[in-house]
């Protein structure tokens, strides 16, 4: 980091006497932005506060003339319709597992990844590569090449063993979602933990060394305090995007079995049942839910970044 | 603790990552064999790991084998990515600029304005911008994606960015002025030279999250604007013997993120925590 990082500009204390020609200034200063900042608010704000006016309706696209103001109907509806209630417990579970996992084998191979031996480049890069897979792709290849009852790998290598040949979707359907997403998202979480792991002060460290601390010691009392931060954010962003997940619960088991998380609900209510009230109210919903996972990352986001500042 | 059972531990723990590298490796590596065998040599239980290589898989995938050819999706999807790429990186330059350079009052407030829009999931926009790209007839309209990718990429690539401007020294700017170097001469000769790896690694992830985008593509797309993503949810139901067509597929469509992710390894991490982690 440079020692000017985010240090305001002398130009901005420079002021001309002329009050005109200083709102030209301002102007001239905010105009790069504005392009962006529009863009964004027409793109995302709009469709977003149409979404919340639509959930007020009963509204089937099948039915047009039929639709009519309803106020929290649909509201009522969805948290109160079995299948919905399902989805909505589906998602947190599916979350809360996926993140947790993916975070604790993320830590794993990051503390490994953080030492020095032979090839940690080539290892760094195959721990990175499922990441690098498109989602569908993933999700594809979990379901059609490992869990195949009859020709899946993971079937295949149980062959050898004399182990059972279990039909993996069928049997554990929510499990089977769950491994292929943690696979994914652990080198999203080794990735941000490693950042962490080596923004540690190794001087520090040396001295805790030098004093006589043990290796244990070191971990909880040093990099685990330290690392806290990285977690927060490492399990923000990965329930932000899982929340949000779509392709692997339409690819490998499509909503069926019990699996149907909200964003597939969502989906589903208005693109095959044509329920376009009930689809934005759950969509509603889901975004309440962001906004209390949001609340935290922004909180942690910006710790970081003040500290990023403050170390400037 | 004596320095050889140092180094002995150092090296059983390297060992270990190893193993775990294999192991997070082994379904890509399987998939990429199984891409080269042929159907019934895909399909065999227990697996067959020494059989005879073939294209088939990839002929099977290109269309040579009597089904839809994959090309079209392949280029939507190359429109879609590149030209939001392009577009992303036309908007957030100068938002950057105006966030980190010549920063505007409050310019951490406006920062966090486009992350927060980061955070609203997808599905909340969905329906709206269904019914809106159906009256107006934008319905399979590869460019009504690459708008929509656009805004999706837009907050990560100014957070990015900004990071990246904000490490050209303010020093070096006033000195390359007090010369009598005007704007744009200063962005080509010491902006450019000092945030263009960074810009670089933006485009790159903003093309990853693009290439990868579903449910818009899926919802928002049919026969003609299709992209690759959605082109694979022909596979989810199996048709008989497929599993090489199926790992073909899979791999050519993710060659390009594979490559774009190797490039931009370094900054990666940055990309993906908003650029909140350095």
């Amino acid at each position: 980091m440079t020692a000017t990082t985010m240090a305001p500009p002398a130009t901005e204390t420079v002021r001309t006497a002329d009050p005109s020609k200083a709102r030209l200034r301002a102007w001239a200063t905010r105009a790069p932005l504005l392009p962006a900042l529009i863009f964004m608010i027409v793109v995302t704000q709009l469709p977003f506060v149409a979404t919340v006016v639509i959930s007020f309706f009963d509204w089937n696209s099948l039915y047009p003339k039929a639709r009519h103001f309803t106020g929290v109907d649909n509201y009522k509806d969805v948290l109160t319709d079995a299948d919905l209630r399902h989805s909505v417990w589906t998602t947190v579970l599916l979350t809360v597992t996926v993140v947790l996992v993916s975070l604790v084998l993320g830590l794993l191979l990051a503390l490994l990844l953080d030492r020095r031996f032979k090839g940690r480049g080539v290892v760094r890069t195959l721990l990175i590569a499922p990441f690098l897979v498109v989602p569908v792709a993933a999700a594809l290849l979990w379901k059609h090449v490992l869990y195949n009852p009859e020709y899946g790998l993971l079937n295949g290598l149980l062959h050898y063993v004399g182990g059972p040949q279990p039909d993996w979707i069928s049997n554990t359907p929510l499990l089977a979602v769950e491994a292929s997403l943690v696979w994914q998202w652990t080198p999203f979480m080794m990735l941000i933990l490693l950042a962490g792991l080596q923004s540690r002060d190794q001087q520090q460290m040396e001295a805790a060394r030098v004093d006589g601390a043990s290796d244990w010691q070191i971990f909880r009392y040093l990099t685990l305090p330290h690392l806290r931060r990285y977690l927060e954010l490492g399990a923000l962003l990965g329930s932000i995007y899982i929340v949000q997940n779509f392709d692997a619960v339409f690819t490998i088991t499509s909503g069926g079995l019990g699996t149907a998380n909200l964003p597939y609900t969502v989906y589903q209510s208005f693109y095959q049942a044509h329920e376009n009230g009930l689809a934005s109210a759950a969509g509603v919903l889901v975004v309440i839910g962001s906004i209390i996972i949001a609340t935290f990352a922004l909180r942690v986001v910006s710790s970081l970044f003040r500290e990023e500042v403050g170390r400037a | 603790m004596s320095t050889i059972a140092v180094k002995r531990k150092g090296l059983g723990l390297g060992l270990v990552a190893w193993l775990l590298g294999i192991v997070f490796f082994l379904p890509i590596a399987w998939m990429a064999l199984t891409s080269f065998h042929s159907e019934t040599d895909a399909a065999t239980n227990p697996p067959s790991f020494g059989a005879a290589l073939t294209l088939d898989g990839y002929r099977e995938f290109f269309g040579t084998g009597g089904g839809a050819s994959p090309w079209p999706a392949l280029i939507n999807s190359t429109v879609a990515s590149l030209a939001s790429t392009l577009f992303v990186l036309l908007l957030a330059l100068p938002a950057a600029y105006a966030l980190s350079i010549r920063p505007v009052k409050k310019w951490t407030d406006v920062l966090f304005f486009f992350l927060s829009t980061k955070m609203l999931p997808v599905v909340a926009g969905l329906l709206p911008i269904y019914l809106f790209a159906k009256n107006t007839d934008m319905l399979d309209n590869i460019w009504l994606l690459v708008i929509l990718y656009t805004s999706m990429n837009l907050p990560i690539a100014v957070w990015m960015m900004q990071s990246f401007l904000a490490e050209v020294p303010v020093a070096v700017i006033e000195a390359a002025r007090v010369d009598g170097a005007r704007l744009p001469t200063i962005l080509a000769r010491v902006v450019a030279p000092i945030a263009l790896p960074g810009i670089a690694a933006t485009a790159l992830i903003c093309f990853i999250f693009s290439w990868n985008e579903l449910l818009f593509a899926r919802v928002l797309t049919g026969v003609v604007a299709e992209t690759a993503p959605v082109f694979l949810t022909g596979f989810i139901t199996s048709q008989g013997l497929f599993l090489a067509k199926v790992c073909a597929a899979s791999l050519v469509i993710s060659l390009p993120v594979l490559a774009a992710g190797f490039a931009a390894q370094d900054k990666l991490v940055q990309g993906l925590s908003l650029g909140a982690v350095k």
